[in-house]
C-alpha cells in the first residue's frame, strides 16, 4: 500500500535490495522424471563438499525436492557423485 | 506397456581390470538370466568406462551397464540381486523400480528429445537460432559455386605445375 504512494519519497531506490522470486524449475518446465544417472544435472543441487543444498536456496517445490534428494542419493551410491569431496565445482 | 507389468531398472559397474570380451560377457550373463526369467528387456544401454567419484574395491573407474525391463512380478528379483551380489565381477549394482515418469524419460531419452533440454532451455534457444541462420546463408551461395568450380579446377594444376618448374 505504502509503497505506491506519489507523496513518498526514497533517498535510495527500494526495488534494489530485491531479490528475483525463487520458483520450482521442475514445475515451470513439466519435467516429472529425474534421472539418478545424470550426475552433471544433479551437480546443480550439491554444494561444494558434495551435500544437498536446501529448498531454502533451490527453491524446489517439496516434492521434486524429496525427489532430487532420492536421486542424489542413488549417484552417491554408483559413485556417480562423491558422499564427501572438496572443491567439487 | 501394459499397466499389469512392472518397469525395473537395472545398473550395475563391472570391474574394469576384466578384458572387453569378459566384461561383455558379464553383462550378456545377467540379460540372459533376466529372459530366462520370462523378463522383456527393453534396452540395454552400455554407458561405458567412468571414473568413480570415490574408489570401490580399490579401482578408480569402472564400466557401467544399464538394463531397462518389463517383467510380470518381482519374484524373480531376490534372486537375481543374490546372484549380482555373489559375483566377483560387479563392484556395485542398484535396481530400482520405474513409475510411468521413469519409463517415458528413458523413452525419450533414446529418441534423442533428452539431453540437451533439461538444464537451460533459453540458453539451448539461443543456440540453435544462429545455426540455423548459418545453414541458412551459405546455402543461396551454394548453386552458382558447383559451375565455375570444376572449370578452372581442371586447367589449374596444369597452369600451375609448370609455372613452378619455371621458377626453381
Amino acid at each position: 500500500m505504502a509503497t505506491n504512494r506519489d507523496d513518498i519519497k526514497f533517498l535510495s531506490n527500494p526495488n534494489i535490495g530485491q531479490q528475483r522470486k525463487k520458483y520450482c524449475r521442475f514445475r515451470k518446465f513439466g519435467i516429472k522424471h529425474i534421472d539418478y544417472k545424470d550426475a552433471d544435472f544433479l551437480l546443480q543441487f550439491i554444494n561444494e563438499q558434495g551435500k544437498i543444498l536446501p529448498r531454502r536456496i533451490t527453491g524446489n517445490s517439496l516434492k521434486y525436492q524429496r525427489k532430487v534428494a532420492t536421486a542424489i542419493k542413488r549417484a552417491r551410491h554408483l559413485a556417480l557423485l562423491p558422499y564427501v569431496s572438496d572443491l567439487l565445482k | 506397456m501394459s499397466e499389469s507389468m512392472r518397469n525395473y531398472e537395472v545398473t550395475f559397474i563391472v570391474d574394469p581390470v576384466l578384458s572387453g570380451d569378459e566384461i561383455k560377457a558379464t553383462a550378456q550373463t545377467y540379460v540372459d538370466l533376466l529372459k530366462n526369467e520370462n523378463c522383456n528387456i527393453v534396452h540395454v544401454d552400455e554407458m561405458g568406462l567412468k571414473q568413480l567419484a570415490y574408489p570401490i574395491n580399490k579401482r578408480q573407474s569402472g564400466v557401467y551397464y544399464c538394463i531397462e525391463l518389463e517383467a510380470a512380478d518381482g519374484t524373480f528379483m531376490d534372486s537375481f540381486e543374490l546372484s549380482l551380489r555373489r559375483d566377483e565381477r560387479i563392484m556395485r549394482f542398484l535396481t530400482v523400480a520405474l513409475d510411468k515418469y521413469g519409463v517415458k524419460y528413458n523413452d525419450d531419452k533414446r529418441k534423442g528429445l533428452i539431453g540437451k533440454k533439461r538444464p537451460e532451455r533459453p540458453a539451448e534457444r539461443a543456440e540453435e537460432k544462429p545455426v540455423e541462420r548459418r545453414t541458412e546463408r551459405p546455402e543461396p551461395p551454394r548453386p552458382p559455386k558447383p559451375t565455375p568450380e570444376p572449370v578452372p579446377v581442371v586447367p589449374a594444376p596444369v597452369a600451375t605445375a609448370p609455372v613452378k618448374e619455371e621458377e626453381e
